[in-house]
């Protein structure tokens, strides 16, 4: 020992430490990354060594690489074993480099539970402290759950250093797994209240005014802060923040892009319609001004947002607001061309009233095309033309000259135009020309018509050579039905009818949630038989399959009678009211088109395109025009008002002086559009409610729990083994499939069997788990006779390294079983690996896609004796082919020791890591328990052999597949194949599934009738399919995979798994 | 909750990190150079809060940077985090630097990166705010280094 101890101190000297590392890469500043990969290379043979300083040593250095970007997770088991060293130096290198390096998908994590354990209980505050500090940066759901328990004791240690840090720990807890919050609760809020770990409140603060103060204030700090402090008063007093609109457009002036970015964010929330104009207008001018296409985008976004919010609430003149977007398509290489476009295409269609003006303006934005196209650097704006096009061709019908709008669409540039915008060119330019048709029809004189149409004929071969297949399938079809069509007019047939009949019909705008929203209708029976059900005998002759289908057969037969022809009629009745009230359904009568008579429009002046000034958009109004008008206009409203309020006032002379210098209320505006967009897009009887408005991704989701409802047996999980823990999913079934049956009596007793359902649900946790180590002591014998109930009633749940069993399991109903069949027994992936009167030791091993050399083999130990059970250590004898993986510096016959100890009655699983080299051979390794029984009187020493039984089903994965990438797999050509036939199987096809997915890791791809399709992969990615038919007794599977010994092997196996049942 | 601790020079070469939440390397490195880029346009007499990062949070989160001399502290965090609290996080954070290492420079952080860490875990935990007094925070890092010069003088 003591020359180890030299022996290594004389290795450190050599050795570079950190410092060392950091001098040297400093002094190879040329070729650093071969130096550092030199360096990598003295840490592998470093890592290698014995001695633990050595280790720590290097892994300290790795965690500064990690730093400079390199990947060192292939280190994470030497980290693990620089974690469980017992001197606190090392355990916090250690520690530290997991917390930089390790994460969810680390697996090595696992074996991490019983030392991390072992540190929180340290008599040691730092080491425990340590820990925390480390389990706070990688915690798992599995790390969470194992460890909850000790955790909550630390939240009463003795010193405050620790119970403050185990507190804030256990939010990371709670997050990772919600179900640990409610035992927690209780003793956390009492916690919260510890006087000791001092955590600052922060002072809040202030009025208006002295924000005002803070944003005149030089320091930057201050400005942003006082923003900050606005934004938040904003929310619940408006009114006071609004009269500071002018500091804040002013803050949009600052140097600091900070402050500018809080003030527009505050603008968002201060515009009302009194000043949404004027607002728009300052920031239409910082858009002129903006330098750095990040910040005038942003901008562009924010003004979009402030006049889109809720539903365009302050917009008052929405001719305003589409000068306003056609504007803004003058910049210049912005990435917000979908937006502006999709605004556009918004507003035309659900504003009806604005429908005239937009499509004039579109039909401008048409003609100017070519300051669009112009620069490919541009190209992001030219998503504006995808709207255009759309508006004018949908809503033709206000152009005035669709001629002419016609022409410009179909100008030999738009070709350069991105596919997707010309697709919608081409399609628009058949609406336009039905249009047109319609227009001349029945003007003696058809040339006009007939010019049209040889004009679509000149055109549209451009389009049909197009690159873009959306694009060349439109032209081709269209042009195919103008030459069509132009042969008609030459035979002088009226055909403008039947082409606008291509596009009849109008579009009205619902709103995304609508059909939601709509209330089940009194009277409507959404479970009740649409057609007549099938007859008695019918039923009777399908299948009276399982016990429970049998009896749903027959209840909804005995409720569907009592639906008589009457009643039949009578919802049908209450169903075509229903449909008359309804917006969304389209009714028979034509909806009357709006027509456009807004003042103003005609004396916009349509001026000669000027092409040397592209960035104007020539012949538009200006969104400024507007703003006066709207001024003029309130100003007369106002005028108009004073004159009432004289009068008024008159009559109320004596009375006290009202104080008029506050800002006018929102009601006192009147928009220039009467829009009710909303409504018009809902269902009149829309229920209100919005609880499906939250986030499905928030992480803080999972701990939406009513802490209020107390549940008294709640306690935390206690890490047991997986046998115990829940549950298979088919037991599931049968549970909710009872309630089932007697949901439909009647609605009372409907609702109140929901309420027992969700009950039921939320106390489940509480319900799979229970303390085995603590309570053992005492009650070992009674818990015993539970466990074993629970073994043979339940099955694991959630495990997350285990991952693949249960998804086999899960699969298994999903894919394996259909609602009629009946549940599966129970079934366990654990075998038993030896027993003796003191002890008992089964296994199953697993395997996992991040490493196709290992696999983990999990033991459960159960002490059956009433002795303590110790010192366990655990070896086998390695084969060339596959190795127990002992920590670094073992010898290759030395023991690994059982990292927990065995009261009476109680067991614990250990994970053993073993590297295997090939998978394709089944293989069997010997091996030794040796362990201590103390009793009170003696302790002996005691061994158990065992033989682990490597299977070749041990090295495949659950591997979900899809049906075509499964067939192209067995299409390549690269599987060989094998077949396999099973005689007297007696038992459901589902079932029969159900095994092969959850014994043998396959899922299944796809199942018809009595034929299914599975797949699985071995760890070294070899591709395992079968195709399993049944018909009687037989069962017959042809397999193929690409390692033919594999797949016999596999195939043996599941012969022998059935030939056990 | 604090997202990620980065400290790096005016070059952008990294001097100690920190995520409290998981990225590959190369999006660390990612990120380190798009925060830099942020916070180094940046004058000295703006404000030192910075919203918009791209690639760590999205637009709940801000960046609340202090410089020093030759190093920014940047601090990534979220909207349930106090501007102020954290700005004076970092103040405290610095100023246990400077009495651990006895006027901290740059060269201090750079040999010693392990122990910078050691003492940042006395002041941040898993992304939450441990401790802001600065005293209490020098005794617990120095008890620890005591434990550790016991260790090592048992050795030899």
């Amino acid at each position: 020992m003591a020359l180890k101890i030299v022996k290594g101190s004389i290795d450190r000297m050599f050795d570079k430490n950190l410092q060392d590392l950091v001098r040297g890469i400093r002094n190879h500043k040329e070729d650093e990354a071969k130096y550092i990969s030199t360096c990598i290379d003295e840490i592998k043979q470093e890592l290698k060594q014995d001695n633990i300083a050595v280790k720590a040593n290097a892994v300290c250095k790795l965690t500064y690489l990690q730093m400079l970007g390199y990947d060192v997770s292939w280190a994470a088991f030497n980290i693990v074993e620089v974690m469980s060293s017992s001197k606190f130096t090392y355990k916090r290198i250690g520690y530290l480099a997991a917390s930089q390096c390790f994460h969810e998908g680390t697996d090595v994590i696992m074996l991490t539970t019983n030392q991390i354990r072992k540190d929180l209980s340290s008599p040691h505050q730092y080491d425990t402290g340590v820990a925390l500090t480390g389990l706070s940066c990688f915690v798992t759901p599995d790390l969470a759950r194992d460890l909850a328990n000790d955790i909550m004791t630390l939240m009463s240690h003795t010193k405050p250093y620790i119970r403050k840090k185990a507190v804030l720990i256990m939010y990371k807890v709670f997050l990772k797994y919600p179900e640990s919050l409610r035992p927690a609760f209780p003793r956390l809020k009492e916690k919260l209240e510890d006087p000791d770990p001092g955590t600052d409140a922060e002072p809040h603060l202030l009025c208006v005014q002295k924000l005002r103060i803070l944003i005149e204030d030089s320091d930057q700090n201050l400005k942003y802060l006082g923003l900050l402090a606005m934004s938040k008063i904003l929310k619940t007093h408006p009114k006071s923040v609004q009269s500071h609109k002018d500091l804040i457009l002013q803050c949009l002036d600052d140097k600091d892009e900070s402050i500018r970015l809080r003030a527009l964010d505050l603008l968002y929330g201060m515009v009302s319609k009194k000043n949404l104009m004027e607002i728009v207008k300052k920031l239409m001018l910082h858009v002129d001004k903006a330098e750095g296409t990040t910040y005038r985008d942003e901008l562009l976004t924010k003004i979009i947002d402030i006049c889109s919010q809720s539903n365009y609430q302050y917009i008052t003149n929405f001719e305003w607001y589409i000068s306003i977007l056609v504007e803004l398509t003058r910049l210049e290489g912005t990435r917000h061309g979908h937006l502006i476009a999709s605004q556009m295409l918004d507003v035309a269609i659900r504003v009806k009233a604005i429908r005239g003006f937009a499509v004039a303006q579109m039909a401008t934005l048409l003609d100017n095309a070519h300051l669009l196209t112009g620069n490919t650097q541009r190209n992001g704006i030219c998503e504006v033309l995808y709207a255009a096009a759309w508006i004018c061709g949908e809503f033709s019908e206000h152009l005035e000259d669709p001629m002419q709008t016609l022409e410009a669409m179909l100008r030999p540039k738009v070709a350069t135009l991105p596919g997707h915008i010309q697709a919608v060119y081409v399609q628009n330019a058949a609406k336009l020309f039905a249009t047109v048709l319609r227009k001349h029809e029945g003007e003696t004189d058809s040339q006009a018509a007939q010019e049209t149409s040889q004009l679509l004929i000149d055109r549209l071969p451009l389009f049909v050579q197009s690159a873009n297949l959306e694009v060349q399938e439109r032209a081709s079809c269209i042009l195919q039905l103008v030459k069509y069509i132009q042969k008609l007019q030459q035979k002088n047939v009226e055909v403008a009818e039947e082409v606008t009949a291509l596009f009849a019909g109008e579009l009205n705008p619902v709103a995304p949630k609508a059909q939601k929203k709509v209330p089940i209708p009194e009277g409507l029976d959404l479970d009740a038989w649409i057609n007549e059900p099938p007859s008695e005998s019918e039923s009777e002759d399908e299948k009276p399959k399982a016990v429970f289908t049998k009896e749903e057969h027959k209840h909804s037969r005995s409720r569907h009678t009592e639906v008589d022809e009457k009643e039949l009629a009578r919802r049908r009745e209450v169903r075509k009211q229903e449909q008359a009230n309804n917006p969304f359904y389209i009714k028979a009568s034509p909806s009357s088109q709006k027509v456009y008579d807004a003042p103003g429009v005609e004396h916009i002046p349509v001026v000669q395109i000027d092409l040397s000034v592209p960035l104007k958009v020539p012949g538009m109004p200006t969104s400024d025009q507007y703003l006066k008008l709207e001024e003029e206009r309130q100003q007369k409203e106002k005028a108009e008002r004073k004159k009432k309020e004289k009068k008024k006032k008159r009559e109320k002379r004596g009375k006290e002086r009202k104080a008029d210098s506050g800002p006018e209320s929102e009601e006192d505006i009147r928009p220039a559009h009467q829009v009710d967009i909303v409504t018009e897009e809902m269902p009149e009887n829309a229920l209100p409610s919005d609880d499906d408005d939250k986030d499905p991704n928030d992480p803080h989701k999972a701990l939406d729990i009513d802490l209020d409802k107390y549940v008294y047996s709640e306690k935390l999980p206690v890490r047991t083994h997986r046998p115990e823990v829940l549950k298979s999913p088919a037991e599931d079934r049968v549970n909710e499939s009872i309630p089932q049956e007697t949901k439909k009596r009647s609605g009372k007793e409907k609702k109140e069997k929901k309420k027992g359902k969700e009950k039921d649900r939320k106390i489940k946790p509480t319900v799979c788990w229970f303390p085995v180590q603590k309570s053992s002591k005492h009650k070992k014998k009674k818990q015993k006779k539970e466990k074993e109930e629970k073994e043979k009633k339940k099955k694991k749940r959630h495990h997350h390294h285990h991952h693949h069993s249960d998804a086999g399991g899960e699969d298994s109903v999903q894919n394996g079983t259909v609602e009629e069949e009946e549940p599966l027994p129970p079934m366990s992936n654990y075998s038993l690996l030896a027993e003796n009167s003191y002890i008992k030791m089964v296994y199953d091993i697993q395997g996992n896609h991040q490493d196709e050399s290992k696999v983990v083999v999990s033991v459960i130990f159960e002490n059956k004796s009433d002795s303590f059970l110790k010192s366990m250590e655990f070896n086998v004898l390695d084969s060339l082919n596959s190795k127990l993986q002992r920590p670094e510096g073992a010898g290759p016959h030395d023991s690994l020791t059982v990292p927990f100890q065995l009261p009476p009655g109680v067991s614990n699983e250990a994970r053993f890591v073993f590297s295997v080299q090939s998978i394709v051979m089944p293989q069997k390794l010997k091996g030794t328990l040796t362990f201590i029984v103390k009793s009170d009187e003696s302790s002996t020493h005691e061994k158990l052999d065992f033989k682990l039984h490597f299977t070749c089903t041990s090295y495949l994965i659950t591997t979900p597949c899809y049906s075509d990438a499964y067939a192209k797999l067995l299409e390549s050509g690269d599987l060989k194949g094998s077949s396999l036939r099973l005689e007297g199987i007696n038992m459901p096809f589902h079932h029969l599934l159900a095994r092969i997915c959850f014994h043998h890791h396959f899922s299944v791809v796809e199942r018809i009738d009595s034929c299914a399709s599975m797949y699985s992969r071995s760890i070294q990615g070899h591709h395992v399919c079968l195709l399993v038919k049944t018909s009687d007794q037989t069962v017959s599977i042809d397999a193929k995979c690409d390692e033919p010994s594999l797949l016999g092997n596999v195939l043996d196996e599941i012969k022998q798994t059935f030939s056990k049942c | 909750m604090i997202k990620a601790i980065l400290i790096f020079n005016n070059h952008g070469k990294p001097r100690l990190i920190r995520f409290y939440q998981y990225f590959a390397e190369d999006m660390q490195q990612q990120i380190i150079r798009e925060t830099f880029h942020l916070v180094s346009k940046r004058d000295d007499n703006v404000c030192n809060f910075l919203e918009g990062g791209s690639l760590i949070g999205g637009s709940d989160y801000k960046l609340i940077y202090r410089h020093y001399a030759t190093l920014y502290f940047v601090f990534c965090v979220d909207s349930s985090e106090s501007e102020l609290g954290i700005l004076d996080l970092i103040q405290v954070f610095v100023e246990t630097l400077d009495k651990c290492f006895e006027n901290v420079c740059e060269l201090d952080l750079i040999f010693h990166m392990d122990k910078v860490h050691y003492i940042l875990q006395e002041v941040v935990m898993g992304g939450m705010v441990l401790e802001t007094n600065m005293n209490e925070i020098v005794a617990q890092v120095e008890l620890q280094n005591r434990m550790e010069k016991s260790e090592v003088n048992q050795v030899i």
